[in-house]
């Protein structure tokens, strides 16, 4: 992620003191220029392919899917702590949110696929609550991840638990985008703070159509964009200082953490995201947040869960 | 929105070489050189107590020993920088910035020099200790390119001050050599290192510190050359003794050497396998 060019200060301004913007909106768009140039050159260049975001960059789209496993490739063996050093813990709460809207088990065994389920977080909680709510253990979740890394992670902590070994619960490496698994098949899909990693999300969103029984629920936890300009303006401060700060201190990668905080800046904001969801032949609420909505924000907008059901 | 963030969106609309013009006043203010993060005053203060605390809890992070130097450097950079351009040699540095990794200095040519030459005594100390020149992480958080040199060649220098003053790897030894350079050059992660780098010895191996090695690093820092102003790759051929009296550096007490780390044997064998063929 460094510009083409390296200019010597000195050289060319040196009356000039080496200050940044000190506007939030000014050094994310300057940083922002300052990544495109890769991409520019690339997207100008009528032979190229069709390019895609990268966070902040621009690159060709068959680039990203390799690009993304790497970032999951270098933070897997400590994504579960930078998860609770970066929200303080808070992404639990929303996990938790998250499961107690679908109430998997509530009306019978569920066969669950959970996308881009690496670690294994939302896994757990499926089978949990399937357990101790409802004293369902024939409830079964498959987890499917793209990055062999984070499987095995998820696959470890699972050991940890009652359900390794079961039927309850099983690790494939897959593409969210080409699904090898059979139409009509599972009543709840799952994909939580995965979608926005993924190349194209109207490609992953049909599969996930296909895959589903009708009357199956398709269940999206992702970031999404705060409204509240007080609260936007903290979140942004915090997401840009603090975050690839945390990442170099914890993990001594800040780059993986510049594209997270990147990427959930170029997701879709809740209506839009909504709106492909039901493009993709879903029956979502009505366009708005909250009860009978097409989405529910969680702190704000922070994080959004989304629903639309197979009809 | 404030006001030059007025400009820039006004710029941005309008043609494509005033756009360019902007993107390059602000390129060139936000990223100095190759691997520049700039960081704001929050942010410096946040990453200076996160790498203090990180390098204390696990010192073989020398990524985060490098990031607190950098955040705390403050004024002691520029006043390094005004040290060098004080002498002939030390301008010669600055202008010809030279980089120390295995690249650069040719260790097969070292090895060959006679015994007795700082060249030779430096491939020896490396050997001895098990490391290579290349551990070093780049500079990142120094806005000033320059200045950002000097942070680069005082991280690069540091095993010369080792050898210099034969001192071992271990933790005792490089306190010892923090407070020698905290003596001689002043920077302020020099004295962090040296406040708090006892607290991972043993009751006895600080007692050594602070009775036999900490007087000798304080008296013979304080008097030395600025070693910062030492152009070293010029002087591999110089004896030793010779250098050390140039310098104003006298012996330690005797210190205690441990086995080698793995990483300069791997590289010796590499070498003498290359010799043979």
């Amino acid at each position: 992620m460094h510009p083409v060019r390296r200019l010597s200060l000195r050289a060319t301004q040196p009356w000039r003191s080496l200050r940044r913007p000190s506007c939030q909106s000014c050094r994310n768009y300057s940083q922002a220029e300052a990544e495109r140039t890769v991409g520019e050159s690339s997207s100008s260049n009528p032979r190229s392919g069709r390019t895609t975001h990268f966070g902040f960059q621009t690159i060709l789209e068959e680039q990203k899917e390799n690009m993304v496993k790497g970032v999951f490739s270098n933070v897997a063996s400590k994504y579960d702590l930078m998860n609770d050093a970066m929200s303080l813990g808070v992404h639990r709460l929303w996990k938790d949110d998250f499961i107690d809207e679908l109430k998997p088990g509530k009306k019978g065994p569920v066969k669950c696929l959970d996308v881009a389920g690496g670690t294994g977080d939302i896994a757990l909680r499926i089978l949990d609550h399937a357990r101790e709510t409802y004293a369902d253990r024939e409830t079964t979740v498959e987890v499917l991840d793209i990055n062999p890394e984070m499987l095995a992670e998820g696959y470890k902590r699972f050991k940890k638990t009652m359900y390794h070994n079961t039927p309850q619960i099983s690790f494939t490496e897959g593409n969210a985008q080409k699904l090898d698994k059979p139409s009509n098949h599972f009543d709840l899909y799952t994909i939580a703070f995965g979608i926005r990693n993924c190349t194209s999300i109207p490609d992953v969103l049909s599969e996930a159509y296909r895959v589903l029984k009708p009357g199956g629920t398709f269940a999206c936890l992702e970031f999404s964009k705060v409204t509240n300009p007080v609260l936007s303006t903290v979140y942004d401060q915090y997401s840009f200082s603090v975050i690839p700060l945390l990442g170099t201190i914890l993990a001594s990668d800040r780059a993986s953490y510049q594209y997270l905080v990147e990427s959930i800046r170029k997701f879709p904001p809740q209506e839009d995201f909504a709106r492909m969801i039901r493009d993709a032949g879903f029956s979502t609420g009505g366009d708005f947040e909250g009860k009978g909505g097409a989405w529910m924000d969680l702190w704000g907008g922070v994080a959004c869960i989304h629903r639309g059901v197979k009809l | 929105m404030q006001g030059h963030c007025q400009r820039a969106l006004k710029l941005s609309l309008a043609s494509s070489s005033k756009r360019n013009a902007w993107r390059q006043r602000c390129m060139s203010s936000v990223l100095a050189y190759d691997g520049h993060i700039p960081l704001n005053w929050m942010e410096n203060t946040f990453l200076a107590v996160g790498s203090a605390v990180m390098a204390l809890a696990d010192p073989r992070r020398g990524d985060m020993v490098a990031a607190l130097g950098e955040t705390t450097a403050g004024p002691a950079l520029p006043r390094l920088r005004d040290r060098m351009l004080e002498s002939a040699e030390g301008r010669q540095i600055l202008k010809e910035r030279p980089r120390v990794n295995s690249s650069t200095v040719d260790m097969k040519a070292l090895s060959g020099l006679p015994e007795g030459t700082f060249g030779r005594a430096y491939v020896t100390w490396l050997d001895r200790c098990g490391v290579t020149p290349d551990t070093r992480e780049p500079v990142h958080y120094i806005d000033d390119p320059e200045l950002a040199y000097v942070m680069q060649r005082y991280r690069e220098c540091h095993d010369f001050y080792h050898c210099i003053t034969s001192m071992p790897v271990s933790v005792t030894y490089e306190v010892a050599l923090k407070y020698f350079e905290f003596a001689n050059l002043g920077l302020p992660m020099t004295a962090i290192s040296a406040a708090f780098g006892p607290l991972r010895l043993t009751s006895a191996q600080r007692a050594r510190l602070f009775g036999e090695y900490v007087p000798w690093a304080l008296k013979c820092g304080g008097s030395a050359r600025s070693l910062i102003t030492v152009y070293w790759e010029k002087r591999w051929e110089q004896d030793v003794g010779e250098l050390k009296r140039e310098l104003g550096i006298w012996d330690p007490p005797e210190a205690k050497w441990r086995k080698p780390l793995s990483e300069a044997r791997v590289a010796a064998e590499k070498r003498s396998a290359a010799t043979l063929q």
